[in-house]
């Protein structure tokens, strides 16, 4: 199965399969509420294929992820908001939770996002820039392993309480209250599932481009550096710019991943970036197996699917239950869902062979 | 370093395409209403051919927020108990589908919108952080349904899908001014949690405190949780001013009024008026800390009167002579009852319908009686300046002349004109 899926043919049916699933069965079998629901865990999933691009082939634990998700969705959010307000009160008008805050002009930093275009390209190219200075300070400096892991945790946390204190970005109560999507009524039913569309082929563009980048002569460089940085170096490459690549595609993903995540939920707010929704991200991973391709799309699903269904069915013990759900995974399957075959497939071997022994 | 172009690259090239295609063309085939159009509202899939009507019950029971809503949760559940006791609502009788809002705005839109969608509950009773309203609010404006919202907040807000029983700032925050100017304070030192909440009460005192001749000597706000409290106790202690208004929320409570015990400062010397200091959070910052220090309430479990004798009682037969009741719950246990003599009186269970009515519907409460506001959705409530008290409860020292009518934009106050904003 495995070994199929790799050939040409085989990418294509997995591919197709994936599409039959998200464009046909979804929609005909979920409900607009259920449909809702996976859109949202879909963006979960992109910013997954990213960290699995990342953390699972270079090694680099992201444990920060909410800073870029963060930033995509507050880019759309900003358009979302003044788009809205214009609608209501012509050019330059304040967004409703400006009035509110005693703020009544827009500030200068606002004004561009009432172009979705210039939003567009924000979301595209504001956090892969910063990913890549970011990236160019740390690993020129041969900053790794745990201490990555700390920093980007860190930053994570402090964008938070940044974008708590800014009053002009809705403070600790965040975006919320989008009528209009780039025009499309946002109450109504049918733009909801265009939305879910989006998310799909959103995911669906983004495994696509990090399989590519697997293959790649890039991808072989990588999981060298991931492995052996030391050696990757003393053949004559420069391994920080095989980890910023990296890391930059990862933010871009999880940048993506917000933008389409705004207008899917409704809000945006500094408890959805912070340090538990960036872990969050990456339990996911782990739990789909961080070195597959499809494993962090699964584990991510997977995790969300678990715990809205758990906290439906348990309202007031599901984080028990999710709790040991995860403490059964990493003892069982240490390399995640996606390595359930090969595990299964170990089992009957060691017992042929203790019975040949025997 | 160059991608050699590979045939797989070639091919993904052209499946990210197809893709891309393939998402497009769904998209645009299915486009919906655009700006300004009329939308087709979502129907309301609630069932009322049956013995039972749903209604949903939707608080934090995981995650900080917990401790708070979970006594929340134990309100309403008693509220739907005591009507169905006394024959339901149009002969019906109430169930409850609880869900969890896990403290988190996100989860709470989730929940808010599986209750109303899947469910198809006929009103949903429950959120407290302001944060989780405004979550909720756009999901029960979409959906035309019903949220009961029992904590006091920051007012400036009226929404059709909306009722607010706990109190809007004319209704506490106001009171509590006029409490301390009334025994002579002339200078107050503000301290807050960095959220909208504190922030709009604030600029609300500042703005009263300009009106009436009361100097502010300081305003300081920390991060939700913080607990690092020595700099600002210090400060407070130099500035010398008569009060502190003390908009903290959580377990700072617990840190600052340790630190403010701790560097000898006294509510005889200098005492704090808080807004979110009940009945629950007593226990946890410890009665030596805090005895003697102001809150400013509609309803604490010392207030005499039948009703609240009743709900005193019957509460803790149900959870436990150990609990205690609180204003937030109050007004949820409050909101229950609302919402079902609303809807004996519009004699239905249809959105519209209660809305419509809603207006003029009384309740009896423990705090004394409540009356919906029709153009608002707010209710009429008592203000109630409390002591806290060596046994752990609040005990009420000042209260206003009969129930405040509830102004969510401050409309009726001139020196509050620069704040208030009509939607």
């Amino acid at each position: 199965m495995n070994r199929f899926l790799q050939t040409r043919a085989g990418t294509w049916t997995g591919f197709a399969a994936a599409a039959l699933v998200l464009f046909g069965l979804a929609p005909l079998l979920l409900s607009g509420f259920r449909l809702g629901l996976l859109a949202q865990f879909l963006c979960y999933a992109v910013v997954a294929v990213g960290i699995g691009l990342a953390w699972g082939r270079g090694g680099m634990l992201t444990l920060g992820q909410g800073v870029f998700f963060g930033m995509g969705a507050y880019l759309m959010a900003m358009h979302l908001k003044t788009a809205d307000a214009e609608f209501r009160g012509g050019p330059g008008a304040v967004p409703d939770f400006m009035e509110l805050a005693g703020i009544r002009e827009l500030p200068a930093y606002w004004a561009p996002f009432s172009s979705p275009a210039f939003t567009i390209a924000a979301i595209l190219v504001l956090p892969t820039a910063f990913a890549v200075l970011l990236g160019l300070a740390v690993f020129k400096r041969r900053v790794k392993g745990a201490y990555f892991a700390i920093l980007s945790q860190a930053l994570a946390g402090a964008f938070a309480i940044l974008l708590i204190g800014q009053q002009s970005l809705g403070g600790f109560n965040g975006l919320s209250r989008f009528r209009y999507f780039f025009g499309f009524t946002l109450a109504d039913p049918v733009n909801q599932r265009m939305l879910y569309f989006i998310a799909a082929g959103v995911l669906l563009s983004v495994v696509a481009v990090a399989l590519q980048l697997r293959r790649s002569r890039y991808g072989e460089l990588l999981v060298a550096v991931r492995d052996a940085e030391e050696r990757v170096r003393f053949l004559g490459y420069d391994a920080a710019n095989v980890k910023v690549v990296a890391y930059a595609v990862a933010a871009l993903f999880a940048s993506v991943a917000g933008a389409v995540f705004v207008p899917i939920v409704g809000i945006i707010s500094p408890a959805s970036i912070g340090i538990v929704p960036s872990i969050m991200f990456i339990l996911g991973v782990a739990i789909g197996g961080r070195a597959s391709l499809v494993g962090p799309v699964v584990g991510a699903l997977a995790v969300a699917w678990a715990q809205t269904a758990l906290s439906e069915q348990f309202p007031s013990a599901w984080t028990y239950a999710q709790g040991l759900l995860f403490v059964l995974v990493i003892a069982l399957l240490p390399g995640g869902i996606a390595s359930i075959a090969s595990v299964a497939r170990r089992f009957p071997t060691k017992r042929t062979q203790v019975e040949a022994a025997a | 370093m160059p991608l050699r172009p590979t045939p797989e690259v070639r091919g993904l090239a052209r499946a990210l395409a197809a893709s891309a295609a393939l998402a497009g063309l769904l998209a645009t085939a299915a486009c919906g209403a655009r700006a300004g159009e009329e939308t087709v509202a979502t129907e309301s899939c609630v069932d009322t051919s049956g013995d039972t009507v749903k209604v949903g019950s939707l608080n934090s029971l995981s995650g900080t927020m917990a401790i708070s809503e979970t006594t929340v949760r134990d309100a309403i559940a008693l509220a739907v108990a005591e009507v169905n006791a006394a024959g339901g609502v149009q002969g019906k009788q109430i169930e409850i589908v609880a869900e969890d809002g896990a403290s988190e705005p996100t989860v709470f839109a989730e929940k808010a919108e599986k209750l109303i969608r899947e469910d198809c509950v006929a009103a949903v009773f429950g959120g407290w952080t302001s944060a989780s309203r405004k979550a909720m609010l756009p999901v029960f404006e979409d959906n035309d349904s019903l949220l009961y919202y029992p904590v006091q907040y920051e007012g400036l807000e009226a929404s059709e899908n909306i009722f607010y029983t706990g109190a809007t700032t004319n209704q506490q925050i106001i009171p509590a001014l006029d409490y301390l100017a009334e025994t002579g304070v002339e200078s107050l030192y503000l301290v807050g949690s960095d959220y909208v909440f504190p922030r709009t009460a604030n600029a609300i005192i500042n703005a009263y405190a300009e009106a009436h001749g009361i100097e502010v000597l300081g305003e300081d706000y920390v991060t939700l949780g913080s607990t690092e409290f020595s700099t600002i106790v210090n400060q407070v202690k130099s500035a010398d001013a008569d009060a502190v208004f003390n908009t903290l929320n959580g377990d700072s409570n617990v840190a600052f009024f340790r630190e403010y015990a701790n560097v000898g400062l006294t509510a005889a010397d200098m005492p704090v008026m808080s807004v979110s200091i009940a009945e629950e959070e007593v226990g946890g910052i410890g009665v030596e800390n805090i005895e003697g220090q102001l809150a400013a309430w509609n309803y604490y479990q010392t207030v005499e009167s039948p009703a609240n004798t009743a709900f005193v009682e019957a509460f803790k037969a149900e959870y436990g002579a150990e609990r205690v009741t609180s204003d937030p719950m109050e007004a949820a246990y409050n909101s229950v009852h609302l919402w079902a003599a609303t809807v004996e009186k519009a004699g239905s269970f249809a959105v519209a319908d209660v809305q419509a009515a809603a207006d003029g519907v009384s309740f009896d409460s423990p705090e004394g009686t409540v009356v919906i506001d029709g153009d608002n959705h707010h209710v009429t409530k008592t203000a109630r300046i409390g002591e806290i008290a060596a046994d752990g409860l609040l005990y009420t020292v000042w209260e206003s002349d009969g129930p405040i009518e509830p102004d969510p934009f401050l409309e009726g106050y001139d020196w509050a004109a620069d704040l208030a904003v009509t939607e």
